[in-house]
């Protein structure tokens, strides 16, 4: 699923090295957290959050088979 | 985007050597001359070899269509991408195994994936090109879908003399709903709200409007 993520993300971004995606689950949830070059934010993220909004979509629809929640969260800046 | 210098005696050697290592033809990629390179005093003193830099420069629809890939194999779902270009408009269509993950709830799943297609397409570009992305033909299954849904809810209005409000709906199948009753004289339609909550609304024709 990391990888899913990655390889939509940095297909978007301008700076794809500073992609990084970190993963932490507990009983019910496993989480990634999407960090990318201050940058590249808005891109990920999109007009009204169509981007995010899109990835997420992806996300799921993969993630549907996993017995656990997955949540796709952005990493602000700071 | 995959850059490399190369060096030669000359300067089309050296982007003939940068071509072959890329495996690009020249006008696929964007030359830089760093140094023309000298030939020397008779060949031996002071000659210096022409260096040049070269860009592959990515191609908007090629680049899309591995993206497209790389996502639906990433997703684990085995399946072959076929694509029909026509000028700015260029269709993917996904067959395969479990496509129905790939379309999702009312082919959420799948338009989602064409917005990103869309981005990726539309980072390499400065004219904009339009992606649209199907699987299984459901573009065209969804499309009868809408256009019998618009008649039904159209025969509503105009027997209950009022205005039918749809579900939010993406601007091409909107784009359906309009189309499919755009000769009905008895009622017309139109969208209210903002994206992505834009709806369409199925009017009568003679009732005055109040919206």
């Amino acid at each position: 699923m990391k990888a899913l993520i990655e390889t939509i993300v940095r297909a978007l971004v301008d700076y794809p090295e500073d992609v990084v995606v970190t993963e932490s689950s507990d009983e019910s949830t496993i989480t990634y957290v999407l960090s990318v070059h201050e940058g590249d934010i808005g891109k990920v993220i999109g007009k009204q959050g169509r981007t995010i909004h899109a990835i997420r979509t992806v996300v799921y629809a993969a993630a549907s088979d996993q017995p656990k929640r997955v949540v796709v969260q952005v990493k602000d800046k700071g | 985007m995959k850059v490399i210098t190369a060096t030669a005696s000359t300067v089309d050697e050296a982007i003939q050597s940068a071509l072959n290592e890329l495996g690009v033809s020249r006008d696929r990629v964007e030359i830089d001359i760093l140094d023309h390179g000298k030939k020397g005093f008779l060949g031996i003193f002071g000659n210096k070899p022409a260096v040049v830099k070269v860009t592959v420069v990515p191609h908007p629809i090629e680049e899309t269509e591995t993206f497209l890939k790389n996502v639906i194999e990433k997703m684990g779902i085995k399946a072959t991408i076929e694509k029909v270009e026509n000028d700015k408009e260029v269709l993917f269509s996904i067959t395969g195994e479990k496509i129905g993950l790939l379309i999702g709830k009312h082919g959420q799943t799948l338009n989602s994936l064409q917005l990103l297609a869309q981005l990726v397409a539309n980072r390499y570009t400065q004219d904009y090109i339009n992606i649209t992305v199907d699987a299984e033909n459901y573009r065209t299954r969804r499309k009868e879908v809408l256009t019998q849904l618009a008649e039904k809810l159209a025969e509503k209005a105009i027997k209950t003399k009022r205005e039918v409000k749809l579900e939010p709906l993406p601007a091409y199948e909107r784009k359906v709903i309009h189309a499919a009753l755009a000769n009905n004289g008895q009622v017309k339609t139109f969208s209210v709200g903002t994206e992505p909550h834009r709806y369409i609304v199925i009017a009568p024709m003679h009732e005055r409007m109040s919206r």
